[in-house]
């Protein structure tokens, strides 16, 4: 009966747990729509043309790391996925900041 | 029930780290796939305003639109990280409900991207039309393909749920798709960005 009652409190436990993981995961989808519904609004206010580039790289650097953190859950993972993961990574994100840097004329051609 | 065998699975080979050889070499290769979207988004964003003739991106993006089909993505990485969890704790149907769903969202994100690219080729952007087509075809087109590969692999789950499968030891296999679907769900949020909205 002992053995019963573990095993009944461990899977109201583990349901308890569940639905708390899922809340987050709703909770995360609300916040990536509400950042991506702010991105859309960004464009559209003229008063915002000046810093409108910095804005979005960083509300969709938000959108990225909340994806990469709860849903691909490198948060809680093994740091090696997050190795192998952010590596590559930064050389891609490298190469887009210099070919930006050179459309916006801050670096030269060689 | 032993536990260890329901944790690790029968196709669970593990590296000398401890960590399962299948999502570790999945983590390796969506790595490399960084770097090759990294390349198309960085062709494309050279190539931008470079093209001599039109059509331009300001004359036929459609922003509700490519909004609305952006948020069907997102939202398909939530039912598959629900898809993931339900398999995890055993409850096999909901799985397969959460994975089907997560496969019709898919679909549904690629139904927009054809109508988007009949659209576009009625306007006249062809891959050989201008720089800005060659670009644009070939990046979103390569992210399409992935989008479709991935509905495949989900629908290819959810069968294997339907033969009763689908249980506490797929669940690494779940992940493993689950790792590849957020991916292209990232992928999606730095184009969706870079690519539409710089150009409003």
């Amino acid at each position: 009966m002992a053995e019963l009652g573990t095993g009944g409190n461990d899977t109201i436990a583990a349901k308890e747990q569940a639905g708390s993981g899922n809340r987050l995961y709703w909770l995360v989808a609300l916040v990536l729509t509400i950042l991506t519904l702010a991105e859309v609004a960004a464009v559209h206010i003229p008063a915002l043309n000046p810093v409108i580039v910095p804005i979005l790289v960083v509300l969709s650097a938000v959108k990225f790391v909340l994806v990469v953190m709860f849903y691909m859950h490198l948060k809680g993972d093994h740091r090696v996925y997050t190795a192998v993961f952010v590596a590559p990574l930064t050389l891609a994100v490298g190469a887009v900041i210099i070919m930006m840097l050179i459309i916006f004329k801050v670096l030269a051609y060689v | 029930m032993n536990h260890t065998a329901v944790a690790q699975g029968p196709n669970q080979h593990h590296t000398s780290t401890g960590l399962p050889m299948f999502k570790l070499g999945f983590w390796v290769f969506i790595g490399s796939e960084t770097l090759l979207f990294g390349t198309l988004i960085s062709t494309y964003m050279i190539y931008r305003g470079e093209s001599v003739t039109g059509p331009f991106p300001k004359d036929i993006f459609s922003i509700p639109l490519t909004t609305f089909s952006a948020f069907v993505l997102l939202m398909s990485s939530l039912t598959m990280v629900l898809a993931l969890a339900a398999v995890k704790r055993g409850d096999r149907k909901l799985g397969m409900r959460w994975l089907l769903t997560t496969a019709a969202l898919g679909s549904v994100f690629l139904g927009f991207q054809a109508y988007e690219f009949t659209h576009f080729a009625a306007e006249g952007l062809t891959m050989g039309s201008n720089l800005f087509g060659s670009t644009f075809y070939l990046m979103t087109g390569f992210h399409g393909a992935h989008v479709s590969i991935g509905v495949f692999w989900l629908l290819a789950l959810w069968l294997e749920g339907l033969r009763g499968g689908l249980g506490q030891d797929s669940a690494v296999r779940v992940e493993v798709c689950g790792l590849y679907w957020h991916f292209v769900d990232i992928v999606w949020i730095a184009i969706f960005t870079f690519v539409y909205l710089f150009e409003v």
